[in-house]
């Protein structure tokens, strides 16, 4: 489009408002098409009616934001439990607060939305687009200026100092990567055989004797567990204790905190035929079996125990593991069966682990296949 | 205006223009000109989630407390009495229990986050099936993948870091899918969790990543965005006027500004509503996280059940190298959902491959007029969809009392059928949309009213938009791209009788 002649201050001076917009719509490239009349005010019964709307909108707002305001500060906070008085006025807060949020916030969205609707002109306006690339003159004098940037400095020329310096500028920028990364990396196999992925909780240290201990929500709480505990197709969940750790609260909590512990000791109804799988044929102690609750997919814990099927699910994705054929992957993406652990009962009649377990716990990795001992 | 407010603002703007030389830009943009239509407000709606997101969340941040280390509770909140648990959930039970509005803010934002990440689905879909991802306009769709990406990855290191018994199964799984990755996957995972899960420096990280990291990243890929968007001018719909060299709408100011605002201070009322009366991930009602607890119906935040739906389906394939193992999660935890956003990417790129279209576009089409892109678009959602369901298999099993191996079964059959089926049938209905709209413009909209020859066929009226020629025969229009109106009465000339068509 054609730049009109720069007008003088004087001339700007003389042109009336919308003679300037006009003169700045034409420096931009638009043209407004139809600028219809605001249709809330083509007569003076429905503007009227608009602008009642828009002030009553308005006045609800603030109105709203007074009851938010309100609520906010003098209604009772604190908890309260079921049953004691104050309980229903504590579960209304929170509804409270929002619903005063929305008539404060709300109203004044809609006020703005009648108050357009009703009063903006009908607006259609056409704007130039500048397609494709810069104009000839911009792309050969850009490309010039950075031509001789290159010449001038030498940089074009001296190519064993540039690309030496470019290589330096990529060292530096992988040193930064290196230094950013290196001190988050630990070797998992520090330990060697011991390495936490290879062992639990339930690895015997010093002789001592590796309890099962039922899980009770009470941390300080120790229920060793004799077989006769357990009923047929009943499962408890226990993890390992040692009387070490008698009065060691913090010790026992550790115990259950630890994500590899978790241990399902389940008793099969008597008689129940077993199918072992191969190198667990004496892991059992009768009827009592004990499997690790970490979901060998991806480890949350298996532990919803269907008795009529005899299998576990896990609730996560839902693969399912045979009891009676040793734990066995049947459905679902877990590909290992769980890990059994070994028990047996000691002198006093209490159930205790006799190792760790023989199979590496949890979702598998990439080196999962040399840890099988 | 008062004579006060005039004489400050005229004073202000003189004072920022003799130093900035504002004027001439301020009038550009405040003319900048905005094509209009409901669909281009999702973009819009996804931006002011993420503002409600960042002030919310500022607020929150002075609450948590991100920190790994057992207390024992002894607040209000009874249930939880002398229970043991991390810092990080406590802080979360008292923020909830004995902060003012404390619970409002946290379900403000976790709302907002949901709406967000919908928000930014749905402002895709649009741009994918108007083909506003077209040349020049390749990297507004690169930096709005990343931007899904990277909101879904944020919304999920969010609400991982609250410790709670549900989503200690989120990180579970994560810490799972990180030991999955062949080679170096014990390693990456040591990286991040700085040993054997859980360990007790993952909340600080996931915080830090949560509130700087990937923030840090989306405000500067949004404002990559909104900037490209306003530089290259909003696409358009077909229209009177609405040519590749022109942008047809209405000015910024004040009419795109003002209905914006609204549009904004609206969703903003609908959010406060829902943090108010819609309860959203109660985490005092979960419980604090134990290894050896769940609890039934692991149900994630929507956007992350297309990838929990692909771990149900996918089968247990554990690769073994020698000594060496590629365990299944790692194609279905970590390949698939790169490879889908990995494809979402490269499409403009594709889709210029494919169809040899090279050509910059400021007008947008409608899905019809493109049966090939919006079946595909259709096949990518039907995939989606139905790892989305199968993420659901549980509850669904329940409420519908079906045996969940079905559905598991349904899921990885209509993985492999669906989709290519969604791509025919959608691209037969386009075709079909096609020719409805030529039939009205080249033979006039069917008015449905029926009138006897004097031979004694029956004809339908039809208005023909063109008009018809001097025999009553209609004028054809050519299909310029735009909106045809079916409905009788919207057409200009009702000639009753005089156009008429036999009935076959």
């Amino acid at each position: 489009m054609s730049t009109p002649r720069e007008p003088t201050g004087p001339e700007l001076e003389r042109l009336s408002r919308s003679e300037l917009v006009d003169l700045g719509h034409t420096l931009d490239g638009i043209r407004i098409v139809t600028d219809e009349p605001p249709p809330g005010s083509s007569d003076p019964r429905r503007e009227r009616r608009n602008r009642r709307r828009v002030t009553l909108l308005l006045v609800l707002s603030l109105l709203a934001a007074g009851a938010f305001v309100g609520a906010y500060l003098f209604w009772p906070t604190g908890y309260v439990p079921p049953g004691a008085p104050g309980h229903t006025a504590h579960l209304l807060y929170t509804p409270l607060l929002g619903i005063t949020f929305f008539g404060a916030v709300g109203a004044l969205g809609a006020a703005m939305i009648v108050y357009v609707r009703s009063f903006y002109p009908d607006e259609v306006a056409v704007q130039h687009l500048e397609k494709g690339p810069s104009a000839e003159r911009d792309r050969f004098t850009a490309a010039a200026t950075f031509a001789e940037a290159g010449a001038h400095t030498g940089f074009g020329r001296r190519a064993l100092i540039r690309r030496l310096g470019l290589t330096g500028l990529g060292v530096v920028g992988i040193l930064g990567g290196l230094v950013a990364i290196g001190g988050l990396v630990r070797n998992p196999w520090k330990e060697g055989g011991d390495a936490p992925l290879w062992t639990t909780g339930w690895k015997p240290v010093g002789g001592e004797t590796v309890f099962l201990r039922e899980t009770t929500g009470d941390p300080t709480e120790i229920v060793k567990i004799r077989p006769e505990d357990v009923d047929p197709d009943g499962m408890v969940t226990v993890v390992p204790f040692r009387e070490s750790e008698r009065g060691d609260v913090e010790a026992l909590h550790a115990a259950e905190m630890a994500p590899d512990n978790p241990v399902m000791l389940i008793r099969l109804p008597p008689g129940t035929r077993v199918d072992h799988l191969p190198r667990r044929e004496d892991l059992h102690y009768g009827d009592y079996y004990a499997f690790s609750k970490v979901c060998t997919h991806l480890g949350c814990p298996a532990s919803l125990y269907d008795t009529r099927l005899q299998v576990f699910l896990c609730p996560c994705h839902q693969s399912q593991f045979k009891i009676t054929e040793g734990a066995r992957p049947i459905f679902g993406p877990a590909a290992r069966p769980l890990p059994q652990l070994p028990i047996t009962v000691d002198a006093d009649g209490f159930l205790v682990a006799r190792g760790d377990f023989p199979d590496p716990v949890g979702p598998s990795f990439w080196e999962i296949g040399r840890g099988s001992h | 205006m008062g004579l006060v407010a005039r004489t400050v603002t005229r004073a202000t703007a003189n004072a920022l223009d003799r130093r900035f030389k504002a004027a001439g830009g301020a009038r550009r943009q405040a003319s900048h000109v905005f094509p209009k239509h409901h669909s281009f407000f999702w973009g819009e709606f996804a931006l002011y989630s993420f503002a409600v997101l960042v002030v919310s969340g500022v607020y929150l941040a002075l609450f948590f407390v991100p920190d790994t280390t057992e207390v024992v509770y002894r607040g209000p909140y009874e249930p939880m009495q002398g229970l043991s648990m991390s810092r990080a959930y406590h802080s979360v039970l008292t923020l909830s229990f004995e902060v003012r509005a404390g619970l409002f803010l946290r379900q403000l934002h976790h709302w907002a986050a949901l709406l967000f990440v919908a928000g930014m689905i749905l402002h895709m879909s649009r741009n994918f099936f108007t083909g506003a991802f077209r040349r020049p306009r390749e990297l507004t769709w690169l930096g709005g993948v990343a931007l899904l990406a990277l909101g879904i990855f944020e919304g999920y290191l969010g609400y991982s870091m609250l410790d709670d018994l549900l989503s200690g199964l989120g990180v579970r799984i994560f810490s799972g899918i990180l030991l999955s990755v062949p080679l170096v996957g014990t390693w990456l995972h040591w990286a991040v969790f700085g040993g054997e899960f859980f360990g007790d420096i993952w909340i600080s990280r996931f915080f830090i990543a949560h509130v700087f990291l990937v923030p840090a990243l989306l405000v500067a890929l949004i404002g990559m965005h909104i900037g490209l968007v306003w530089y290259q001018k909003h696409t358009q719909f077909p229209g009177p006027g609405a040519r590749e060299d022109t942008v047809v709408g209405e000015r910024a100011v004040p009419g795109f500004v003002s209905r914006t605002v609204a549009n904004g201070v609206c969703l903003l009322a609908v959010l406060g509503l829902m943090a108010g009366i819609f309860q959203i991930n109660p985490v005092f009602l979960w419980g604090p996280y134990v290894p050896s607890q769940v609890s039934t119906y692991i149900q994630p935040d929507f956007y992350a059940g297309f990838l929990i739906g692909g771990l149900r389906l996918w089968p247990r394939w554990e690769i073994h190298l020698g000594a060496y193992t590629v365990p299944a999660p790692f194609w279905v935890g970590l390949v698939l959902p790169l490879l889908m956003f990995a494809l979402l990417a490269a499409y403009p790129l594709l889709e210029r491959l494919g169809t040899g279209d090279r050509g910059a576009h400021q007008v947008l089409q409608r899905p019809r007029d493109n049966p090939t892109r919006t079946g595909i678009g259709a096949m990518g959602l039907t995939f989606w969809g139905i790892l989305f369901a199968s993420g659901a298999t549980d509850v669904i099993a329940a409420t519908f009392d079906i045996p969940f191996e079905l559905l598991v079964w349904a899921g990885r059959i209509g993985l492999l059928v669906l989709p290519p089926l969604a791509y025919v049938v959608v691209r037969r209905i386009c075709l079909g949309l096609q020719r409805a709209d030529r039939d009205v413009l080249e033979r006039g909209v069917r008015t449905g009213v029926l009138q006897e020859r004097p031979d004694g066929v029956y004809l339908e009226v039809r208005r023909p938009p063109g008009g018809a020629d001097h025999a009553g025969r209609p004028i054809p229009l050519d299909y310029g791209g735009a909106r045809v109106d079916h409905r009788p009465a919207a057409s200009p000339e009702p000639v009753a009788g005089s156009v008429t068509e036999e009935q076959r």
